[in-house]
C-alpha cells in the first residue's frame, strides 16, 4: 500500500483535472437522477390533471438538463482520457530513466523481460485502471447514493426493499468470484503449458524429425490440449452464471418495488409517478452495484501492477558518480588491478578473489581461462559495472570510483561476448551516439573488416540493421560490435571473446589491422582459444577466479600445469612446439 | 508476413477482445470474408445439434424478455387507474390487487424462464466453442507434423504459434459471444418493434427516428477512433521496441555513455504515444454518452407524446411506461450488430490464417512400397547431387561423395557457408533437386522417413532439450529404454557422474529454457541420448566455444566413444578431428569446394590450405 502511495504521487500535478473529471462526473449523475424526477412530475402533475402545458415545459427542460448530462460526461471523459495517459506518460519516462541509471547488479535482480513487462505492460494496465476508475468508479458510488438519497426522499419505507437485495447481490458475487478466479488462473497456467510444448517442438523441429517424435510430440499437444480446453469450459460454463442470475436478482427486485409500490400507492403514501420514478432509482442503484462489485476483480490486478512499478521505482542504483569526480582529460590507460575480490550478491563464493596485474599501454593483456573462471567479470568490474567488493581497479593510478562513470567508459573499448546491435543504419550503430565523422565510420569499419560486406550492400553505410541485428549474421554483427568500439580511438579495448563467430580468414585479417590500430593502446583480450591469444604479452590463467599465473606462451607452458592443461586440449603436440 | 506478426506482438491497450467495449479496435479485414465464413462453418457442423439448442435458448429467453415491459406496463394501468377512480370517487374503486399479483406472478415465471434459458444458452455454448477451437487447434498440430522443414525455416516461430495462440483464442471467444449476440440482437429488434408496434404506431415512429442518429454517430465516431486506436498501438509498438532494445542491451548502453540519447529518443516516442493516447480512449470513450444523449431525447419525446396521448385517453400510461424500456433496449442490439460486425471481420481473419497454415503444401509422401525396416551398415554415398533452396539458386551441384561404413567426414568451411546443409538432405529434411542419395546403395527416397532418420543419431551445438526430467531427456532418444539402459548411456557420455551430483538424479527436472545446466552438460546429454539411440550414422556438430577445457575433455572423450565403429559426419572446428578425417569436404557461401584428405586438399593449395595457414600458422611461431 505503501508502494501504491508513491506512484499515486504522480497524480498530483494532475489534481485540477482530475477535481474537473470528477465534478462533470457529479453534473453528469445528477441530471441522471433527476430526468426521473421529472417523469414522475410529468405523471403526477401533468398527467393526472391532464394539464398539456405542463407536459409540454417539463419536457422541454428534461431535454435541458439531457443535453447538459450529455455534454458533462463527454467533457469528463475527455478529462479523464488525458489525465490517465498524462499519468501513464510520466510514470513511463520515470520508470524507463531510473533503469537507465541502474548498474546491472539492480538490472539483473530484476531480470530484462520483467522490466519491459513493468515498463509497458505494467503501466498500461495502470492507465486503463485510472481511466476506468475516473469514468464509472466516481460514477458507480456517486450514482448508487444519489440513487439511495432520492429513493429514501421518496418514500423511505418502500427503500427497504434495497437493504433486502443487498445480501443476495453479495453473495452472487462472492460465490462466482471464489469459484471463477481460482479457475481463471489454473486456466491460464494451463495456456501457457499448451504454448510451452508447442514452442519447444517448434524450435527443436529438426531434433524431433530425426528422433522421430513427431507423433509423440503430437500426442503430448493434444493431452494438454484436451486439459486446457476442459478447464476453459469450466470457467465459461462458471461465468455462465452471471449475466443470467444478476438479471434475475434486478427483475425480482423491481417486481417487488411494483406490488409493495401498489400497497403504498394504496394507502396514499406514494403517487403514481413516484413509483415509476422508483423503478429507475432502483436500476440506477442496482448497476451501480455491479459495476462496484466488478471494480473489485478488476483493483487486486492493478494494485498488483503498482506493486511491481513501485519496486523499480524504489531501487536505488547502487553505483553512483562521487561528489567531486577526478577529471580526466589526458589519459595514457594504464589499468591495474590490486587485489581486486568481489562476489555477486548472493553467491556463496566469490567470482573474483584476490586480483592483481597490470596491462599497459601498447601490451596486449590476455585472460584464459574456463567458463566461470571469471574472465567476463574482469572486464564488467574495469567498466565498472560492478563495485568490487575489496582491493581497487585504478587507471593511471587514479581509482576507477573516484572517476565520473561517463568519463571512464569514454575512454574505454569494449566489445563484448555476444553482439548486440541496435535499429538503425549502420552507421548509427558504429557511431552510437559519438559525434565522428564520416571518415572515422569508415576507417572504423575498414579495420573491423567489415567494409567489404557494407559494400555489397545497396544502401552502404545507412543500410538499416532490423532490431537485434536479425537481417545480418552473427560474423557481421560481431565486426560493426568491434568497429563501433574502434571509432572513437578510445585508450583502452576490451575485447570478450569476439572472434568466436568469425571464420579463420576474417579472424586474421582483422587482427592484423587491430595490431596497427591499436599499438599505442592498452589491450585486454579474453579469450577460450589458445590459437587466439598465444602471441599476447602476458597472458593471465584464470582459474576458479585466482590468478593461477601470469607469463608469456612460453613461460606459461614451461612452469604452468593448468595452462599446459588448456593447451594440450586445444592443440595437438607439434602445434605446441 | 513477419511485419504483421511483429504488430500483433505488441501489448495491446484497451479493451480486450472477447469482452468489454470492442468499438474501437483497429479491425483487420478478411481477404475472402464469404469464402473463409463458410468454411469456418464447416468446422461447426458437428455441432449442430447443440447450436440449434443454443439458438432456440437464445430465441426463447430473449422473447421472455422482451414480454415483460409490456406486463410491468399493465400493472402500472391498473393502479392509475385505481387511483383516478379513486379520486373521481367511483364507488367500489380501488386498486385491483388480485389482478395485479397474476400479473406479477406471471412476470416472476417468464423472468425465471429467461433466465433460465439465458444460462443454458451460455452454458452450452461454452462448451460447443471451446470444443471447435480444441479440434481445430489439434487439426492444426497434426497439419504441423506433415509439413516440410521448409516452412518452418522460412518463417518466425513466433508466427506459427500466434496462428495457434492468439488466433484460436480470438476465434472461441468470438464464438463464444457472437453467435449468441447476434441472436439476441436479432430477436430483440423484431420482438421490440412488434411490441411496440402494437402498443401505439406514432410513438413507434418517435422511437424510430432517434435510431438513424444513433446508427450514424456510432460509425462516424468508430471510424474516427479507429484511426486513433490504430496511431496508439503504432506509437506502442515503437515504444516497446525503443524499450526492449535498450533493456536488452544495457550493458552496451553503458558502456557507451548512450543513456541520455536513449531517453531523449524515449521521450520523443512517449509525448506520441499520449497524443495518440489520450484521443484514441477519448473518442471511445464518448460514445456510450452520446448514444446515451441520444436514448434521452428520444426518452423525453416518448414521454411528453406520450403523455398528451394518455390524457387525450388515447392509449394507457403502462405503456407509455413500456414505451420508455422499449426505446431504451432499441438501441442497445443496434451499437451491438456495428460491434459484432467489427468482431466477426477479425475473426474471419484469425480463421483465414489458420486456414493458410492448415492448406500449406505437405511433406512429399512416402513412396509405396518404402522400406519401414532399414538396418544398413552405413555405406554412404552422393551421386550427382543437386540442391538449392530455391530453385533459381543452385549451390550444390553434381556432388559426388563415397563414403563407407565407419569413415569419419569433416565437413569445413566459413561460418555461413552452408555446412549443415549436408545434414538437411541426408536425414531428408529437404529433397535433392537432382541426382541421388543412398545408404547401403538404397537411394534414401526409397525408405520410410522415420526408417531412415532412425539410422541416425545428431548432436548439434544447438542442445535442444525439452522441460521434463533428464532421464526422459535422454530416453528421448529411443522408446522403451529401460532405467538401465538410459544409465549406461549417461556413463559412456561421461555425464553420469554429473547428473548424480544434481539432488533428484535422473530425475531433475530441466526446466523451460533449460538455464539449470550449462553448455557443457547440455551437450553431453544430447551425446547420451545419440548414444541411447544407437545408429549407425552419426552427425555431430562440433562445440566452438562456452564450454569450459574440463568439460570439453569429457565431451572429446565422449564423442570419440560415440564416434567408434560408425560413419560419422562432423560440422569440424577442431584441427585434430579435420586431420583424423576420412575425408574432408570443404564448403563456402552454400556450395561444396573441395574434398579430399588432408594432405590432398594441402597439396591442392585452395581454400582449405588458405584456411589452415591463416588459422593455424601463428601456432608455428609459438
Amino acid at each position: 500500500m505503501a508502494k501504491m502511495g508513491k506512484i499515486l504521487r504522480h497524480l498530483k500535478p494532475l489534481r485540477l483535472s482530475i477535481a474537473a473529471a470528477l465534478s462533470l462526473v457529479m453534473v453528469r449523475v445528477l441530471t441522471e437522477l433527476y430526468l426521473p424526477t421529472l417523469t414522475a412530475a410529468i405523471v403526477n402533475e401533468g398527467i393526472v390533471r391532464g394539464d398539456t402545458g405542463y407536459i409540454v415545459a417539463v419536457g422541454s427542460r428534461m431535454l435541458l438538463v439531457a443535453a447538459l448530462g450529455g455534454i458533462a460526461s463527454i467533457a469528463a471523459n475527455h478529462q479523464s482520457a488525458r489525465v490517465s495517459a498524462a499519468f501513464a506518460r510520466d510514470l513511463r519516462e520515470e520508470v524507463f530513466s531510473r533503469v537507465e541509471d541502474f548498474s546491472l547488479h539492480e538490472f539483473d535482480k530484476f531480470g530484462t523481460a520483467s522490466l519491459i513487462t513493468r515498463t509497458i505492460n505494467d503501466i498500461n494496465q495502470l492507465q486503463m485502471a485510472l481511466l476506468m476508475g475516473l469514468r464509472m468508479m466516481a460514477m458507480a458510488p456517486l450514482m448508487s447514493i444519489g440513487g439511495i438519497i432520492m429513493a429514501v426522499s421518496l418514500d423511505p419505507t418502500l427503500s427497504l426493499i434495497f437493504v433486502a437485495l443487498l445480501p443476495f447481490l453479495f453473495a452472487l458475487i462472492t460465490i462466482i468470484g471464489r469459484r471463477g478466479i481460482p479457475l481463471f488462473q489454473k486456466m491460464q497456467v494451463k495456456l501457457d503449458n499448451l504454448n510451452l510444448i508447442l514452442r519447444e517442438s517448434l524450435t527443436g523441429i529438426r531434433v524431433v524429425r530425426a528422433f522421430n517424435r513427431e507423433e509423440y510430440e503430437r500426442e503430448r499437444f493434444q493431452r494438454a490440449n484436451e486439459d486446457y480446453t476442459n478447464t476453459a469450459i469450466k470457467v465459461h460454463q462458471v461465468m455462465s452464471l452471471v449475466m443470467p442470475a444478476m438479471m434475475l436478482v434486478m427483475n425480482l427486485t423491481i417486481v417487488g418495488i411494483i406490488w409493495f409500490g401498489g400497497l403504498r400507492i394504496d394507502r396514499g403514501f406514494m403517487q403514481v409517478g413516484d413509483l415509476m420514478a422508483f423503478i429507475q432509482y432502483g436500476m440506477h442503484i442496482m448497476f451501480s452495484l455491479v459495476a462496484i462489485s466488478f471494480m473489485f476483480v478488476q483493483l487486486p490486478r492493478a494494485l498488483a501492477s503498482a506493486q511491481r512499478i513501485g519496486e523499480v521505482l524504489d531501487t536505488l542504483p547502487t553505483i553512483r558518480d562521487p561528489e567531486k569526480p577526478v577529471p580526466v582529460a589526458d589519459m595514457r590507460g594504464v589499468v591495474e588491478f590490486k587485489g581486486v575480490t568481489f562476489s555477486y550478491p548472493g553467491a556463496e563464493r566469490p567470482a573474483l578473489c584476490d586480483i592483481s596485474f597490470t596491462a599497459r599501454p601498447g601490451q596486449v593483456t590476455a585472460i584464459i581461462g574456463g567458463t566461470g573462471s571469471g574472465k567476463s567479470t574482469l572486464s564488467r568490474l574495469l567498466l565498472r559495472f560492478y563495485d568490487i567488493d575489496r582491493g581497487s581497479i585504478m587507471v593511471d593510478g587514479i581509482d576507477i570510483r573516484s572517476i565520473g562513470q561517463a568519463d571512464l567508459r569514454a575512454k574505454i573499448g569494449y566489445v563484448p561476448q555476444q553482439a548486440i546491435l541496435f535499429s538503425g543504419s549502420i552507421r548509427d550503430n558504429i557511431l552510437f551516439g559519438k559525434d565522428k565523422g564520416e571518415a572515422e565510420v569508415a576507417k572504423a569499419a575498414e579495420i573491423a573488416q567489415a567494409t567489404e560486406f557494407i559494400r555489397k550492400t545497396p544502401a552502404g553505410f545507412a543500410a538499416d540493421i532490423a532490431q537485434g541485428g536479425k537481417n545480418i549474421s552473427g560474423g557481421q554483427k560481431q565486426r560493426l560490435a568491434i568497429a563501433r568500439a574502434l571509432v572513437h580511438k578510445p585508450k583502452i579495448y576490451i575485447f570478450d571473446e569476439c572472434f568466436s563467430a568469425l571464420d579463420f580468414k576474417t579472424d586474421a585479417k582483422l587482427r592484423a589491422a587491430l595490431k596497427e590500430e591499436t599499438a599505442n593502446a592498452t589491450v585486454i583480450i579474453i579469450a577460450q582459444r589458445v590459437s587466439t591469444i598465444k602471441d599476447a604479452d602476458q597472458i593471465i590463467v584464470l582459474e576458479k577466479g585466482r590468478i593461477a599465473g601470469i607469463g608469456t606462451h612460453g613461460e606459461l607452458l614451461a612452469t604452468n600445469n593448468i595452462y599446459r592443461e588448456i593447451v594440450s586440449s586445444q592443440l595437438t603436440e607439434e602445434e605446441i612446439a | 508476413m513477419s511485419s504483421r506478426y511483429k504488430e500483433r506482438k505488441t501489448p495491446d491497450l484497451g479493451p480486450r477482445r472477447g469482452g468489454g467495449p470492442h468499438l474501437a479496435l483497429p479491425v483487420e479485414k478478411a481477404r475472402d470474408f464469404k469464402g473463409s465464413f463458410a468454411r469456418l462453418l464447416q468446422h461447426l457442423r458437428p455441432h449442430l445439434p447443440a447450436l440449434a439448442l443454443v439458438f432456440c435458448a437464445a430465441i426463447l429467453g430473449t422473447v421472455f424478455t422482451i414480454l415483460s415491459p409490456r406486463l410491468i406496463g399493465q400493472v402500472t394501468t391498473i393502479i392509475f387507474t385505481g387511483v383516478v377512480e379513486k379520486m373521481k370517487q367511483v364507488p367500489g374503486a380501488g386498486i385491483d390487487f388480485p389482478r395485479i399479483g397474476k400479473i406479477l406472478l406471471l412476470l416472476v415465471a417468464l423472468y425465471l424462464a429467461s433466465s433460465l434459458f439465458r444460462y443454458l444458452e451460455f452454458f452450452v455454448m461454452a462448451r460447443v466453442s471451446q470444443r471447435i477451437v480444441s479440434e481445430l487447434r489439434n487439426r492444426v498440430r497434426a497439419k504441423l507434423t506433415r509439413l516440410p522443414l521448409k516452412y518452418y525455416d522460412s518463417r518466425p516461430h513466433g508466427d506459427i504459434l500466434s496462428r495457434v495462440t492468439n488466433d484460436m483464442d480470438l476465434i472461441s471467444s468470438s464464438l463464444q459471444h457472437s453467435v449468441i449476440q447476434i441472436t439476441e440482437a436479432l430477436v430483440t429488434i423484431i420482438g421490440i418493434l412488434i411490441m411496440m408496434l402494437t402498443i401505439n404506431g406514432w410513438l413507434t415512429l418517435i422511437t424510430l427516428v432517434t435510431l438513424p442518429l444513433s446508427f450514424f454517430v456510432t460509425t462516424l465516431i468508430a471510424r474516427h477512433s479507429q484511426k486513433q486506436f490504430a496511431a496508439q498501438q503504432r506509437e506502442l509498438g515503437a515504444l516497446n521496441g525503443h524499450v526492449e532494445e535498450m533493456y536488452g542491451g544495457h550493458l552496451i548502453v553503458k558502456a557507451f555513455n548512450y543513456e541520455k540519447q536513449s531517453l531523449n529518443r524515449f521521450k520523443a516516442i512517449n509525448q506520441r504515444l499520449y497524443e495518440a493516447g489520450w484521443k484514441a480512449q477519448f473518442m471511445s470513450g464518448i460514445i456510450m454518452p452520446l448514444l446515451g444523449f441520444i436514448s434521452n431525447i428520444g426518452y423525453v419525446l416518448i414521454a411528453i407524446v406520450g403523455s398528451i396521448f394518455v390524457t387525450q385517453g388515447r392509449i394507457a400510461l403502462g405503456d407509455v411506461q413500456a414505451f420508455f424500456q422499449y426505446s431504451r433496449q432499441f438501441s442497445h442490439p443496434i451499437v451491438q450488430t456495428a460491434n459484432i460486425a467489427n468482431i466477426l471481420q477479425s475473426t474471419i481473419a484469425a480463421a483465414e490464417r489458420v486456414f493458410e497454415l492448415l492448406d500449406e503444401g505437405e511433406e512429399v509422401a512416402d513412396t509405396k512400397g518404402a522400406l519401414a525396416d532399414f538396418a544398413p551398415r552405413g555405406d554412404v554415398a552422393f551421386e550427382g547431387v543437386y540442391f538449392g533452396y530455391s530453385d533459381d539458386n543452385i549451390l550444390i551441384k553434381d556432388l559426388n561423395l563415397n563414403i563407407r561404413a565407419g569413415q569419419t567426414v569433416a565437413i569445413v568451411g566459413p561460418t555461413g557457408a552452408g555446412k549443415t546443409t549436408l545434414v538437411n538432405l541426408l536425414l531428408r529434411f529437404y529433397d535433392v533437386k537432382g541426382g541421388r542419395i543412398t545408404i547401403d546403395g538404397v537411394d534414401i527416397r526409397e525408405i520410410k522417413r522415420d526408417a531412415l532418420r532412425k539410422c541416425f543419431g545428431m548432436v548439434l551445438q544447438d542442445t535442444w532439450l525439452f522441460n521434463g526430467t533428464i532421464k526422459d531427456n535422454i530416453a528421448y532418444g529411443r522408446e522403451n529404454a529401460t532405467t538401465g539402459e538410459i544409465i549406461r548411456a549417461a556413463e559412456a557420455a561421461q555425464v553420469d557422474h554429473f547428473i548424480r551430483t544434481l539432488p533428484q538424479g535422473y530425475d531433475t527436472v530441466i526446466n523451460q529454457d533449460a538455464s539449470n545446466l550449462s553448455q557443457g552438460q547440455k551437450q553431453l546429454i544430447t551425446i547420451a541420448r545419440a548414444i541411447l539411440a544407437d545408429p549407425p550414422i552419426l552427425i555431430l556438430d562440433e562445440a566452438t566455444s562456452n564450454v569450459d577445457t574440463r568439460t570439453e575433455i569429457l565431451i572429446q572423450r565422449a564423442t570419440a566413444r560415440l564416434m567408434q565403429g560408425r560413419t560419422s559426419f562432423v560440422i569440424a572446428h577442431r584441427l585434430s578431428t579435420i586431420r583424423a578425417a576420412d575425408l574432408i569436404v570443404v564448403m563456402n557461401k552454400g556450395e561444396v569446394v573441395e574434398q579430399g584428405t588432408h594432405t590432398e586438399l594441402l597439396a591442392q593449395g585452395g581454400l582449405y590450405a588458405e584456411i589452415y595457414k591463416s588459422q593455424f600458422s601463428t601456432t608455428q611461431a609459438g
